[in-house]
């Protein structure tokens, strides 16, 4: 090992690394020099990942082992947040870390006011990098409409805008083309000569690459196989290029399959033509995707689609499956043109997406036995095939895994026996070998060959690499939706003069580049001065205050706040959404019960018992049905849920009436709905005592034993539900809408990977929720306005106490809202379980436990205990109080401090929960 | 042709079969399941108290005789906490900041008035934002007054109000709300379930890519949307099922009068509508955080106007037109008949009819959407 300086960037001591079942870090032992630029290189699924995660303090490290990197313990917490502003990390896939709906602008500053930078000097920073990485020109495009390799570029601006000690890239090119690979990496050696005491780690599957770096680091089964320069390992392992050598490697029993590949001819008849395409346009708008393609395809060709990232591949290939109708041209598959009815087509056709299409949920053999079902393979040959394929694909030891946990190679492979599995006769892949490591690919590539030319399957395959172009029986260049070229490899090459297929490839691209923009290149050249003086950074981070730091609270608030007003129809529902839900509520929800369906059944008939009857049917609130003929009828009607009450009257009711008797009148109410029953159970009590008491004035007897009461409705005189629900529905609803926007916005963010910078910088986890937080508060506070304005204007409901008092509470409440969204944000991964759990966890209890309907010292047990602390209960009575009784903060006292106090609570509870480290 | 048919049904199948294997694995969305149809129903059912319970009441009793003693006693627990006996002045304060729901005054002289046949007045203060319980509770108090009132008089010689009323409430004698809201909360959680887990599932599988992959297959849209519908119907069916079995009947004790099989035939037709509608919210949501929100804007109305927390008879004629589309109030209504009221098929078969209807609509409108967004 050649000793660089003597200073180590990274020192590793027995670590080891284990997942549920598999040891990704099996005991390593690694010291790497500082101010070199290492790479690590591998098959898939070895380890290198898991490594440079626990490097940079992303993912947190298990029991066993020791890492050191910049000079101290990574275990340790004060060492991390001391550290972290010096590493700069970006994960493995395009733009993971990067926010798609941002600018690149936004995206830069962001990191930028993450790293404590003022205005001026983040201009100057931004302006720098951008022009040296040559996206200067794009500074105003979103993030998610760039290409790959400019995608690629902008993360490494996030990554070096604070100058870190440490670089880490992981797997910075995979699935990005060999022009914008190259200017790639030319970035990244000026960099290295600008900042020569920057030490640069970089995972990789592209040998080609690893030629370049100072050290190598391989690796397999979670060991490290070698270390040492390129040229050591070459003379070590006495190859000539380092994609043998590293198979030279490898333990003797992964080497044993492996061969050299070797391409028979293609012995093909000219007239039988499978793909057929002619002047295959697609336009999306006024951009032209794919612009007059043509080729033609013999049956068990190899054919190879070469081009730049957003070149128009994946749109042909699209066009080619039927999933993209051609708007122009027409595509043939063996000379029927792929339009209207492709179900016959589609069963000749297989199919393997960038993506792996497979299902994480089930296991490999479960993935394939649903493929060759979805295929049509009749049920009695369903379980010999799928054997024989994962036979054939050597997925043994792997049959009952799910594919989540497999490494990259073999989830290709998977993918490759789920495409095949039916025997088609056509096979298109897009991107099968991204980031998969040597080995995989070549056994990938014996895997297409064997389909080729014994099973006259014909390809239709895109790829980035060139030594896999070259493997080809033809290949076509495309560029901006143009094919430029369409020949054998070796013929291109010949052709452009140059010495390789890549050389040739990037020849013909640039005089495409040069031809489109007759001046003005789109990704100028760099210019020689990259990064700003570091000095200025140093005073920065030494300054840094690791618990909160406002700037940086106010970065996360000011990107949150960007995307959610790019997402304007999400906006708009839960704005407009909580009106609509106010006034279905507000009309909704009444207690008052009227048009009820009643009938008599009359056993008197005398005059006294028409009246009784005569006085219900009279009221508003009764209505009086047919009159019921027996006790049989009343069970049928009742049971129909025609009648809610029926009137029985006694035989001789006027007689003993008149006697001074009493005689007894039969009610029967429908139970089913109790609330409703007791309401009936009121109403007729109250009827029948008016009745007689009319009677007994009307006879002239004496009216003793009698007592006026008088009933005041206080707060709410008229006794209308709505000037109570009012005031009751705005908490609910502002519990339960804030609370989903915030708890989504940061599940989105675990889903989507980029929370990843949460982990990696020197965010603490209070500004990260805070600043995700504060958006939606402010957008709540919005909405709780418009609610307000609603209950007056529309409602008529008016607020008879201080309105600056209603709120300020209600600003509060917001706070508690979006809180309770991030503290169910901290318990769960996946978006669905969120909406779930956040619907469970607000809807119950806030318009069943809280009061709304029934006052919460009426419950008991558990939903006591919940409506005691539950928020909205507080609110509840400080809206109620205000709209209705006018009170002042004197009487609301105990209700507002709950509130005041429920706020920390949450957040530190959501604080705690949430993980600042993977694990 | 017989063999095309046979081989879309093998289809059906086995992408539902994929369904529910990958639910499955979800150990979250396992325990929310659990949990909504357990601890969520008991929970939610039990939370309603029956009508009128601890009900908080402070008297003035500015008489202090027998019969107003007297009255004061018959406020008793369930219904009433102790009657708070307090001041005139302390009216306002107590009623503003919540201590007492009702407040009753007795004047000075009241007793003595009763037995000379006057009509004194009694005043019955309300705490009206306290909704049902204010209702509710201002009649139960006129009576009880109004009773002993009469006792008293009785006692005193004076004749007795002529014509008793006696009151049956049927199919739930003693008004027990927790018959009630169990049905109530199962119907709720079955909504939610049912268009989460439907329109999740497909916007899950757009975001993964493999929707785009299953069309390359030679599958018809209809049968990658119809495998989600019986699949999570499925779910949702059984669980439910399971739910109003164990949960409802056996421990919560809650009786349930008509056919246990027509019921679940109902439940079947209106998941056959909601997982519909949930594929229909799933294509027009773009994302997942869309989805949430449009979740909550049509279950809550749709749960809250369906008749089922409030009688629908009560909210303005336009609402209840328009509810009758949902194919909750439908099955709201069906169930109330059924399960409350022992209701038949020769009852409910309106309800099914257009419980069957709506749910055509709604599945054949997805469809139409369904196969236009993946187009």
């Amino acid at each position: 090992m050649i000793d660089f300086n003597g200073k180590m960037a990274v020192s590793a001591r027995d670590l080891t690394y284990r997942f549920d079942k598999i040891t990704a870090l099996d005991n390593i032992s690694l010291d790497v020099p500082s101010g070199i630029i290492m790479g690590l290189i591998g098959p898939d699924g070895v380890g290198k990942s898991t490594l440079l995660s626990l490097i940079t303090g992303s993912r947190a490290l298990q029991n066993s082992g020791t890492l050191q990197v910049l000079g101290g313990d990574m275990r340790d917490k004060s060492h991390r947040n001391n550290v972290c502003p010096k590493i700069a990390y970006m994960p493995q896939g395009l733009g993971k870390n990067l926010y798609f709906t941002l600018t690149v602008e936004e995206n830069l500053q962001f990191f930028a006011r993450l790293f404590g930078h003022d205005a001026a000097e983040r201009r100057r920073r931004i302006d720098r990098l951008t022009r040296s990485t040559g996206l200067y020109p794009f500074l105003d495009r979103p993030a998610g409409k760039l290409s790959g390799g400019m995608k690629q570029k902008l993360g490494l601006c996030c990554a070096l805008i604070h100058d870190p000690d440490l670089l880490v890239l992981d797997e910075p090119t995979t699935g990005v083309d060999p022009l914008a690979r190259r200017q790639f990496w030319d970035l990244i050696d000026n960099i290295r000569a600008e900042q020569p005491q920057m030490s640069v780690m970089v995972a990789t599957a592209y040998m080609d690459e690893a030629q370049r770096f100072q050290w190598l680091v391989a690796m397999d089964e979670g060991k490290i196989l070698t270390t040492g320069t390129p040229e050591e390992i070459l003379t070590r392992t006495g190859k000539k290029d380092l994609d043998a050598a590293f198979i030279q490697l490898l333990p003797e029993s992964k080497r044993s399959g492996h061969r050299d590949i070797e391409l028979p001819p293609l012995d093909a008849d000219e007239k039988d033509i499978s793909i057929e395409a002619e002047g295959l346009t697609k336009r999306f708008g006024s951009f032209t995707a794919v612009d007059h393609v043509s080729f033609r395809i013999r049956r068990g060709e190899i054919f190879g689609f070469l081009g730049s990232n957003g070149c128009g591949k994946t749109t042909t290939m699209r066009m080619l499956t039927g999933l993209l109708p051609a708007t122009e041209g027409e595509a043939r598959l063996f000379g029927k043109p792929i339009s209207g009815d492709t179900m016959e087509v589609r069963k000749n056709l297989g199919y393997m997406t960038q993506l792996f299409s497979l299902y994480n949920e089930l296991t490999v053999r479960q993935n394939l036995k649903l493929y060759a079902r979805l295929y049509g393979i009749p049920e009695a040959d369903v379980k010999s095939k799928v054997e024989a394929m994962i036979a054939r694909f050597e997925l043994n030891n792997v049959a009952d895994t799910l594919p989540k946990d497999l490494p990259l190679g073999i989830k290709q492979r998977l993918s490759l026996a789920a495409a095949v599995i039916h025997d088609p006769q056509i096979l298109i892949l897009d991107e099968p070998t991204s980031g998969v490591d040597p080995v995989a690919r070549d056994s990938f590539w014996e895997l297409i060959i064997e389909l080729s030319r014994r099973d006259k399957v014909t390809i239709f395959i895109t790829t980035h690499f060139m030594n896999e172009a070259e493997r080809c029986d033809r290949i076509s260049l495309m560029h901006a939706g143009k094919s430029l070229a369409c020949d054998s490899p070796a013929e291109l090459v010949a052709k452009r003069q140059a010495p390789t297929l890549e050389s040739a490839f990037i020849s013909c691209l640039e005089e495409a580049e040069a031809a489109r923009n007759t001046g003005t290149s789109p990704e100028p050249e760099a210019e020689k001065i990259i990064l700003p003086e570091p000095e200025k950074s140093e005073s920065h981070a030494a300054k840094t205050n690791h618990f909160f730091s406002f700037q940086r609270f106010y970065s996360c608030f000011w990107r949150e706040n960007l995307e959610l007003l790019r997402d304007p129809i999400r906006l708009t529902l839960a704005l407009f959404g909580a009106l609509l839900l106010m006034v279905v509520m507000g009309f909704g929800i009444s207690m008052d019960v009227e048009d009820l369906s009643f009938a008599v059944l009359d056993n008197d008939h005398s005059q006294l018992s028409n009246n009784y009857a005569l006085n219900i049917a009279g009221s508003r609130y009764f209505i009086e049905k047919p009159p019921v003929k027996d006790y049989a009828d009343i069970d049928r009607r009742m049971r129909n849920g025609e009648l809610s009450m029926v009137v029985e009257l006694p035989p001789d009711f006027g007689k003993m009436l008149e006697r001074g008797e009493s005689p007894e009148i039969g009610v029967w109410v429908d139970g089913s709905m109790p609330s409703r029953a007791e309401t009936i159970n009121g109403y007729i009590e109250a009827m029948h005592n008016q009745w007689l008491e009319k009677l007994r004035k009307e006879s002239g007897h004496e009216t003793s034993g009698d007592v006026d009461i008088e009933v005041r409705y206080r707060y709410n005189p008229d006794v209308r539900s709505l000037p109570a629900m009012v005031p009751a529905v705005i908490p609910v609803l502002l519990m339960m809408i804030p609370a989903i926007l915030a708890a989504l916005a940061v599940v989105r963010e675990k889903e989507m990977g980029s929370i990843i910078n949460l982990y990696v910088t020197p965010l603490t986890r209070l500004e990260f929720l805070l600043g995700k937080q504060m958006p939606y508060v402010l957008f709540s506070m919005l909405s709780a306005l418009f609610l307000v304005a609603m209950a007056v204007a529309l409602f008529d409901v008016p607020i008879k106490g201080s309105l600056p008092l209603l709120l300020i509470s209600l600003a509060l409440y917001c706070m508690v809202s979006t809180g309770f969204g991030l503290l169910a944000s901290s318990v769960t991964r996946s978006q669905i379980a969120v909406i779930f759990l956040t619907m469970l966890a607000t809807i119950l209890p806030a318009t069943q436990l809280c009061g709304l309907i029934n006052p919460v010292d009426t419950q008991s047990g558990l939903a006591r205990l919940i409506g005691e602390i539950y928020p909205t209960t507080h609110m509840l009575l400080i809206s109620r109080g205000i709209f209705n009784k006018a009170l002042n903060i004197s009487d609301l006292q105990a209700p507002f401090i709950m509130l005041v106090v429920t706020i920390p609570v949450i957040i530190t509870l959501g604080t705690v929960l949430q993980k600042k480290q993977e694990d | 042709m017989k063999n095309k048919f046979s081989q879309s049904l093998r289809n059906i199948f086995y992408l539902g079969v994929k369904e529910l294997l990958g639910l499955w694995r979800d150990p979250m969305m396992l325990i929310l399941i659990l949990y909504s149809f357990t601890i969520g129903i008991y929970v939610g059912a039990k939370a309603q108290p029956d009508s009128l319970t601890k009900a908080s009441i402070a008297i003035v009793d500015e008489d202090r005789s027998q019969l107003t003693n007297r009255i004061c006693d018959s406020f008793m627990p369930p219904m009433f906490l102790k009657p708070q006996i307090i001041e005139r002045p302390e009216i306002d304060s107590g009623m503003d900041k919540g201590k007492y729901t009702f407040v009753v005054v007795f004047p000075t002289n009241f007793e003595k008035d009763i037995l000379k046949g006057e009509t004194p007045e009694v005043q019955i203060n309300v705490d009206a934002t306290r909704m049902a319980q204010a209702f509710t509770g201002a009649g139960y108090i006129q009576t009880i007054i109004s009773q002993e009132i009469s006792k008293f008089a009785h006692k005193n010689g004076i004749p007795d109000a002529q014509a008793q009323i006696v009151k049956r409430n049927r199919f739930n004698p003693n008004l027990t709300q927790s018959w009630f809201s169990a049905a109530v909360q199962l119907i709720n959680n079955i909504s939610m379930l049912a268009i989460i887990l439907t329109g999740a599932a497909l916007i899950r599988e757009r975001e993964c890519g493999t929707l785009e992959h299953l069309l390359v297959l030679p599958l018809r849209s209809f049968e990658i949307m119809v495998s989600k519908i019986w699949a999570m119907a499925l779910v949702v069916l059984a669980t439910a099922g399971i739910s109003q079995l164990v949960v409802i009947e056996w421990i919560m004790g809650v009786p349930a009068e008509g056919s246990r099989l027509l019921f679940m035939t109902g439940l079947a037709m209106y998941l056959f509508a909601v997982t519909s509608l949930g594929i229909f919210l799933a294509c027009i949501a773009q994302n997942m955080p869309q989805l949430g929100i449009l979740l909550i804007l049509v279950l809550l109305p749709m749960e809250m106007l369906s008749g089922g927390s409030t009688p629908l008879e009560s909210m303005p004629p336009l609402i209840q037109k328009v509810m009758q589309i949902s194919p909750t109030t439908q099955f709201v209504s069906f169930s109330q008949a059924l399960l409350y009221r022992g209701a038949g098929i020769d009852v409910v078969w309106k309800e099914m009819l257009a419980l069957f209807a709506i749910g055509s609509v709604l599945f054949w409108y997805s469809w139409l959407r369904f196969k236009r967004s993946v187009a």
